[in-house]
């Protein structure tokens, strides 16, 4: 049995989604070879350059790429890096960042939702970063979103899922793919999103800021493979307390 | 009608926008609370324990007792900016188009009274600098001139810009302050980045320092950042001159108009500029001078307290001194630099503002970066 995770009607094996704007270029192949990556993103502004530092020159053949509209601050801008992606011969993903803080870097879900109309009319597949919020990922679904990529953490602070809960309650009830974006710190953060149902996971800075990048992304890859597998094979519920193995209530007739 | 404010040297020249904001009082009062001398070397520690770093702490970081923990402070400043910006160093040239100018600031080359050679580039000229510095494979330039609105007015600067966004992707501008519709304008002819540095941010020295020209006017400079972004900028950029003033005291300042605009405009990119007034010989008394250890605790405190903004090192430093903060603080630095009127293709019309220290070519400059394991990005920005 095939447990592959479908995108916009693509099909993946690997649930690792790799960040790439953290690190070195010269890193990039390694990492993603030691992650056995097929997804990476690449932020346009990156890409849109001739000569020094250009992301797409680092890029392995066969490797899926998804451009990020990072630097966008409203939906028009948003759809016009997308064509710029696709005219650079990025394909047809899109990852949806419109960002309006620079503080904190928290997306923009309503510019979001109508940058999802936009793109979806243009035949892009996009992927919507986004805060977590059911009602908002509804809409997004409606729109046209291929999946729904809700932030962990604040983007960059390594702390794991905080908004656990909440990602949880939009695995259950949207039909689309769940991917956690940002605040994932280490790989036992990347498996718990795994476990609850996610179905795969993105990471840049805690590779970037690893001490070996190469083995932090294959410690990272096998966490996903395990939250993948624990996820499937059901979790046994968790009890608070000890449940008596001879029921309590044995002596009724 | 004129705005006279009570904390300004002069009323508002006529033309002069006033926006009628808050946010100068707000800084400044938030500052007059926080003396950076008072602090004690546990201050220092409890700053440096602390997730989300306040004023106050942002104050311990600048104390003469924080000198003490440079290097804690480097730990913590190195893995903020991993965080926020990863390891790459946005590089960039200015693009100096015009050395005119009708201020008299007296610390600086361009002032009106001193004798140097004066040059304005036409814009065939222009357009010469500009090929020259987008063939060594630069994509952002910062186009700059003196402070004169007759030589270099408002119609100049956006030509210029206008051709400068044919070659390059980022453009940003180094200028008189603007009011907020020349700003708008600015942003159409193609230039999205606005940096105006206060100099001082005591505005009794501030009027000392600048005895005459529109500069003289502490709040209409003071207002710029918030006009750039009124007006339609992406961001906007603060530095203070450290070393015309108690460094200390002027970098807190700073500190807190950044932060200020950040809340008013969470939309706006920020970024902090460490240009310093270098010291004489014998200055170990001197409580203003800015030597290397000084100007790295201010680097490292704004990286501590305003983790997401950019920071820009000048070529006014030293090849290695501008190595060793890239990784740790600064964000972006110039490269292949020439501070002379036409001094890119050859044309060497009139004179720099200032000495550079580090001369080195773009090629070198890369080449060091990539030495560190850090990322040369030319192009951080798309423009659409």
């Amino acid at each position: 049995m095939t447990d592959d995770l479908v995108i916009g009607g693509h099909r993946f094996q690997s649930r690792f989604i790799l960040g790439s704007g953290k690190f070195s270029l010269d890193m990039t192949r390694a990492v993603i070879e030691n992650g056995g990556v097929q997804i990476a993103t690449l932020a346009v502004r990156r890409a849109n350059s001739s000569g020094e530092g250009n992301v797409l020159d680092h890029m392995p053949e066969g490797i899926t790429l998804l451009p990020n509209t990072s630097g966008a601050r409203d939906a028009e801008e948003a759809l016009r890096i997308a064509r710029l992606a696709r005219e650079l011969g990025c394909g047809d993903f899109v990852k949806i960042e419109i960002i309006r803080d620079s503080k904190y870097l928290f997306p923009d879900n309503r510019e979001t939702i109508k940058a999802i109309e936009l793109l979806s009319r243009e035949d892009f597949i996009p992927m919507p970063y986004m805060m977590p919020d059911l009602t908002a990922a509804r809409a997004m679904a409606e729109a046209g979103a291929a999946a729904i990529m809700p932030l962990g953490a604040p983007i960059g602070s390594n702390k794991g899922i905080l908004t656990k809960d909440f990602i949880k309650i939009m695995v259950e009830e949207i039909d689309l793919p769940i991917i956690v974006d940002a605040g994932i710190g280490k790989p036992s953060q990347a498996c718990e999103a795994m476990e609850i149902g996610c179905a795969a996971v993105m990471a840049n800075t805690a590779i970037a800021t690893a001490g070996d990048v190469a083995l932090m992304a294959r410690a990272f890859r096998t966490a996903i493979e395990a939250g993948r597998m624990a996820y499937l094979a059901r979790p046994g519920r968790v009890l608070d307390k000890a449940e008596a193995s001879s029921p309590l209530t044995g002596f009724l007739e | 009608m004129a705005v006279d404010k009570s904390i300004d040297a002069e009323p508002y020249h006529e033309g002069m926008e006033d926006i009628g904001t808050d946010t100068l009082d707000t800084v400044l009062s938030e500052a007059s609370r926080i003396d950076p001398y008072s602090f004690s070397d546990s201050d220092v520690r409890r700053a440096l324990s602390t997730d989300d770093l306040g004023p106050e702490d942002f104050g311990a970081l600048l104390s003469p007792s924080a000198e003490r923990y440079l290097e804690r402070m480097a730990e913590r400043a190195r893995d903020e900016r991993l965080r926020h910006f990863g390891n790459s160093v946005c590089l960039f040239t200015p693009l100096y188009i015009s050395n005119y100018c009708t201020n008299g600031c007296v610390y600086c080359g361009f002032n009106s009274r001193n004798k140097i050679n004066r040059a304005k580039l036409d814009l065939d000229q222009v357009e010469e600098e500009l090929k020259a510095i987008a063939a060594t494979g630069l994509e952002e330039v910062l186009m700059l001139t003196g402070e004169s609105r007759t030589h270099s007015d408002v119609d100049y600067i956006c030509d210029s810009i206008a051709l400068a966004s044919k070659y390059f992707t980022n453009v940003g501008i180094e200028v008189y302050p603007m009011n907020s519709d020349e700003y708008r304008r600015v942003q159409e002819a193609g230039a999205d980045y606005v940096t105006v540095f206060q100099e001082t941010y005591d505005p009794s020295k501030y009027a000392e320092l600048h005895p005459y020209g529109n500069k003289r006017i502490f709040s209409y400079r003071f207002d710029a950042q918030e006009r750039a972004l009124m007006g339609g900028m992406r961001g906007v950029a603060f530095g203070a001159l450290l070393g015309l003033d108690d460094f200390r005291n002027d970098a807190l300042r700073c500190g807190l108009h950044a932060a200020e605009i950040q809340r008013r405009y969470p939309h706006a990119e920020i970024s902090m500029s460490l240009p310093r007034l270098r010291p004489f010989i014998h200055h170990e008394n001197d409580k203003n001078a800015v030597g290397e250890r000084q100007l790295l605790q201010v680097s490292l405190a704004y990286r501590l307290f305003l983790p997401y903004a950019g920071q820009t090192i000048s070529t006014r430093e030293r090849p290695d001194f501008r190595n060793g903060i890239i990784g740790l603080s600064a964000t972006k630095m110039s490269a292949g630099v020439s501070v002379g009127i036409g001094g890119h293709s050859g044309q060497n019309k009139g004179d720099g503002q200032f000495i550079i220290s580090d001369p080195r070519s773009l090629e070198e400059i890369v080449d060091a970066i990539r030495e560190q394991g850090l990322q040369p990005v030319m192009n951080d920005y798309v423009r659409t």
